[in-house]
């Protein structure tokens, strides 16, 4: 039912990232196609969560490169990441509690507002007219979510599940072409991780989003994902389709913990 | 035999007496006014009547383009939606009759609809609406075209019979463009005794009937109603109560297009009270449930606020229920209770009026089911004009109305204008007139019991009519049954005093032929779920609430509470409650316990939990109970627990009074 995947839009080549003598990240290559849902899975510590920090820049691999539609990145930094259109949530929510859920879906649209400060502290014609823009872009993505009824809501009050979605919300705002999610349905319970399913994959069927997941739960990630990549001790141990991975020994061993 | 007969109807003169016709004269007369108000993306979008003429003309053409004829049936599901509205004029237009089904009705529950009706062309919301469509196609063959209002996921289905209604209402501008007579046509072809619409009755009785209600029938209705309250077209209303219904149908469809006021959509069902508040509506309708919701939330809200701003509230309440209503009502109240009044108006009643969005409101009625005195008074004493009705589906909604100044707490006030109303021996209300159905389609047998040799149509509800002519309404003339001492014994009655407790949600009493009166009790879990945390008393989820012994205590009080008031009534003393249990699972349409209009279906109810009947009557101090339940999604799961029963302090009767 997706989009039809396309060309491979997202290269990383034998990536290492160490933090001193830990070694996070061991020669990891994989490739993320275009319009495709990519899942990297594996057990705590695997170097999942490293792994989306080196793409989107905030943690820079000692070796190998990043190569985003064909052009080479050494040094990817959060800045060129969301310029280039990658787009990103948080594990752990990374919103501002004390604004409301319309404010802080706004403050995705940040790259997009072209007006200086000035025209926007006096509301010149070209700031207001830009804001209303901002706004009906930001007003389609709350319609999207369904989470019009708590449109002025701060986002402190709100539940975790929903704290999850507006989160979602804001990284669309950016209107990324790769969006990143680290652990979208951690501590959800089942119908709120059916609900966030569905927006996962409407978003990559309508807006034609690649995404790049982390997840824990593996009914869900084998149910969504395309592809999926499996790490352990910050090696790749896996990659193919759910199917394939789910056949594969290392992969089981890996998680069920069996000896070698 | 009681006879009440009111003043005559104006008849509608012939350029108006269809609704095509009557959306035809406001384009003319006020084209520019607002017509259909939406929120949609943030901001309310409007349609001014010329162009919703428009709209309805292009969505006309369309269906006939389809194949929609003279007579046919147009399936309808989905929220309040303006082009949904309009569908219904649409198809009007043609002369077919639109049915209304309850959007949030499961797949199955709708084929009995789509075949009994045998519908061609049904017009839907959403993705979610073609989708149980789709699922129960098979079993409909009748159903040829399936129209969807909005795109959003529907990219990827290619059914050659799915249709977008912005390509139909393209397709048929184009069409009326060309061939503008043709509509004009049709349109003059209407009648003003075609049937306009059939509403399905809710099935509190065995299976749904389709009611045939004729232009003529549910204009009358809308004329006396606006005439009778003063509506024009500069009020609004807010439409979010589902469109199957047939208050909603006669408030934002029958009586927009007669009185010509502005119809609001809200942007959906959870946004409808800050919707209502931006709207500010001035004529409000809305069945009891909607406004005990109201009551609990006020009530949850004050009790989590500040002391001073609690004490605050109680205070002002006090002073309300003492002498709010007769203020509203412009009887004579002593000069220092005004201004306790006007203080409270500033403090508490005019800020509460705010939040609920209730400020501008000129007249608001409840209708569906009875509501409780006390959740009434609360509405009218902090000057909200709050007004009961009575009628049916049969009767378009309109059988009784409350004059302005004129409000009884317990009767529904007088005969509509052009209605005449008589009580059967039996306690029976019979009403006749312009409103009363044409027929239940196809079902001459259901139409022939309702309606008597005399042309009345036999309501089924039981009451009498007071010294001052106000109709007052006891029960379901087939659920008013007797104690086994001879006591009469209104079972609805005891159950609304019940719910107006914020902390019951549900309940229902039984005591036909039985010694004495016992209750199943459902808990609200919003309200019992805050009153526990408060009280830092632990619970997991629902069953564990509803059997905690401090739940049960609670409830205990509030039922000792009815006892009392029972007691004074001498009419009803002998129905106080003796047992109860509180029941382990909410009652949900979805199990058949409640009609979609959340009546309670208590002979469903008896059967299925026979056993804690026997329970209550056996003297058992607990008993065992597995209940399948059925989930949002379809699959089937089971509850399990073991229920308490308890035994409640009976007053003794206060002295009769003399009748």
């Amino acid at each position: 039912m997706a989009r039809e995947i396309g060309d491979i839009i997202l290269d990383l080549k034998s990536v290492s990232l160490s933090f001193g003598g830990v070694k996070a990240l061991t020669d990891i290559s994989f490739d993320v196609r275009e319009h495709e849902v990519r899942a990297i899975i594996g057990p705590n510590g695997a170097g999942k969560s490293s792994m989306l920090n080196v793409i989107n820049g905030v943690y820079r691999p000692q070796e190998g490169e990043i190569v985003l539609r064909g052009e080479h990145f050494a040094k990817m930094n959060p800045y060129k990441a969301a310029c280039a259109g990658i787009a990103r949530t948080f594990q752990n929510i990374a919103l501002f509690k004390g604004m409301s859920v319309l404010d802080n879906i706004m403050t995705g649209r940040n790259l997009k507002m072209k007006a200086n400060i000035l025209q926007q502290a006096f509301r010149l014609g070209a700031a207001e007219r830009e804001e209303l823009e901002h706004r009906a872009k930001v007003e389609e993505i709350i319609d999207f979510l369904e989470i019009q009824h708590i449109r002025k809501t701060p986002v402190g009050r709100l539940p975790y599940g929903l704290q999850k979605r507006v989160d979602l919300g804001r990284a669309l705002a950016m209107e990324p072409q790769i969006l990143l999610l680290d652990e979208p349905m951690a501590g959800m319970n089942v119908e709120e991780k059916q609900d966030m399913s569905r927006f996962i994959l409407d978003v990559n069927d309508q807006l034609g989003t690649t995404i790049v997941l982390i997840e824990h739960d593996m009914g869900v990630v084998m149910d969504i994902s395309d592809r999926v990549v499996v790490l352990d001790y910050g090696k790749k141990i896996g990659d193919g389709t759910p199917d394939e991975v789910r056949a594969n020994p290392e992969v089981i061993s890996a998680y069920l913990g069996a000896s070698h | 035999m009681t006879v009440a007969l009111s003043g005559q109807s104006t008849l509608a003169p012939d350029s108006q007496n269809t609704f095509p016709r009557l959306l035809l004269a406001h384009a003319r007369t006020r084209g520019e006014r607002p017509a259909v108000r939406e929120k949609d993306l943030g901001i309310w979008q409007s349609w001014t009547w010329a162009e919703a003429a428009r709209e309805v003309r292009g969505m006309a053409c369309g269906l006939a383009e389809l194949g929609f004829k003279r007579g046919d049936r147009l399936g309808i599901i989905g929220d309040n939606r303006p082009r949904l509205y309009w569908s219904m004029c649409a198809a009007q237009m043609l002369g077919g009759i639109p049915v209304p089904m309850y959007q949030d009705a499961v797949a199955q529950e709708m084929t009995f609809v789509l075949q009994d009706a045998g519908i061609h062309i049904a017009i839907v919301e959403d993705q979610e609406q073609v989708d149980k469509l789709l699922e129960v196609k098979d079993q409909c063959p009748d159903l040829l075209h399936i129209i969807y209002d909005d795109p959003r996921g529907l990219r990827h289905y290619s059914q050659p019979f799915l249709h977008g209604l912005d390509e139909v209402i393209a397709a048929g501008t184009i069409h009326d463009r060309n061939h503008a007579d043709f509509l004009d046509d049709e349109i003059a072809q209407g009648k003003s005794d075609d049937t306009a619409i059939m509403l399905y009755t809710s099935g509190t009785t065995g299976k749904p009937k389709g009611v045939c209600q004729t232009h003529g029938a549910l204009i009358a209705a809308a004329q006396g109603g606006c005439g009778f309250d003063k509506l024009g077209d500069t009020d609004e209303v807010l439409s979010y109560l589902p469109m199957a219904w047939v208050g909603d149908n006669l408030f934002s469809y029958a009586q927009a297009l007669v009185a010509g006021f502005t119809v609001n959509c809200p942007e959906s069902g959870d946004t409808v009270m800050t919707d209502m508040r931006e709207i500010g509506p001035t004529f409000y309708f809305a069945p009891p449930r909607v406004f005990e919701n109201m009551l609990t939330q006020v009530m949850i809200r004050m009790e989590d606020a500040g002391a001073l701003k609690r004490r605050m509230f109680h205070y002002f309440m006090d002073v309300a229920k003492r002498c709010g209503a007769d203020i509203l009502d412009g009887k004579s109240v002593p000069g220092k209770e005004r201004l306790l009044y006007a203080l409270g108006q500033l403090f508490v009643y005019g800020p509460l009026r705010n939040v609920l969005g209730m400020t501008r409101i000129r007249v608001a009625y409840t209708a569906g089911a009875a509501i409780g005195p006390d959740l009434f008074r609360f509405y009218r004493s902090i000057g909200i004009n709050l007004k009961q009705l009575y009628g049916q589906t049969e009767t378009c909604a309109y059988v009784c109305l409350q004059p302005d100044g004129k409000i009884k707490f317990d009767s529904v006030g007088l005969p509509a204008p052009g209605v005449e109303i008589k009580i059967a021996d039996n306690g029976e209300i019979l009403v006749k007139g312009p409103m009363v159905l044409k027929e239940y389609y196809q079902r001459p047998d259901a139409t022939a019991e309702s309606i008597n040799a005399d042309g009345y149509f036999m309501t089924g509800d039981a009451g009498f009519l007071d010294e001052d002519g106000h109709l007052k309404i006891i029960d379901r003339a087939k659920d008013v049954g007797k104690l086994n001492n001879g006591a009469m014994f209104a079972p609805n009655y005891i159950e609304n005093k019940l719910k107006f407790f914020p902390h019951i949600k549900e309940a229902v009493a039984f005591g036909h032929d039985r010694e004495m009166v016992c209750a199943f009790i459902n808990i609200d879990m919003g309200a019992v779920g805050n009153w526990a945390e408060r009280r830092g008393i632990p619970y997991s989820g629902y069953v564990d609430l509803a059997g905690k012994p401090e739940v049960l205590q609670l409830i205990q009080e509030c039922i000792e509470q009815v006892n009392a008031e029972l007691a004074h009534d001498a009419m009803v003393a002998d129905t106080q409650v003796h047992r109860f249990l509180v029941l382990h699972k909410e009652l949900d349409p979805d199990d058949d316990e409640l009609t979609r209009t959340r009546k309670v279906r208590r002979n469903f109810i008896s059967d299925k939990y026979g056993v804690l009947i026997d329970a209550l009557y056996g003297g058992k101090q607990n008993q065992f109970i597995e209940t399948e339940v059925k989930f949002e999604d379809g699959r089937k799961g089971k509850v399990a627990a073991d229920l308490l029963i308890r035994d409640l302090k009976v007053f003794p009767v206060a002295q009769r009074r003399a009748a």
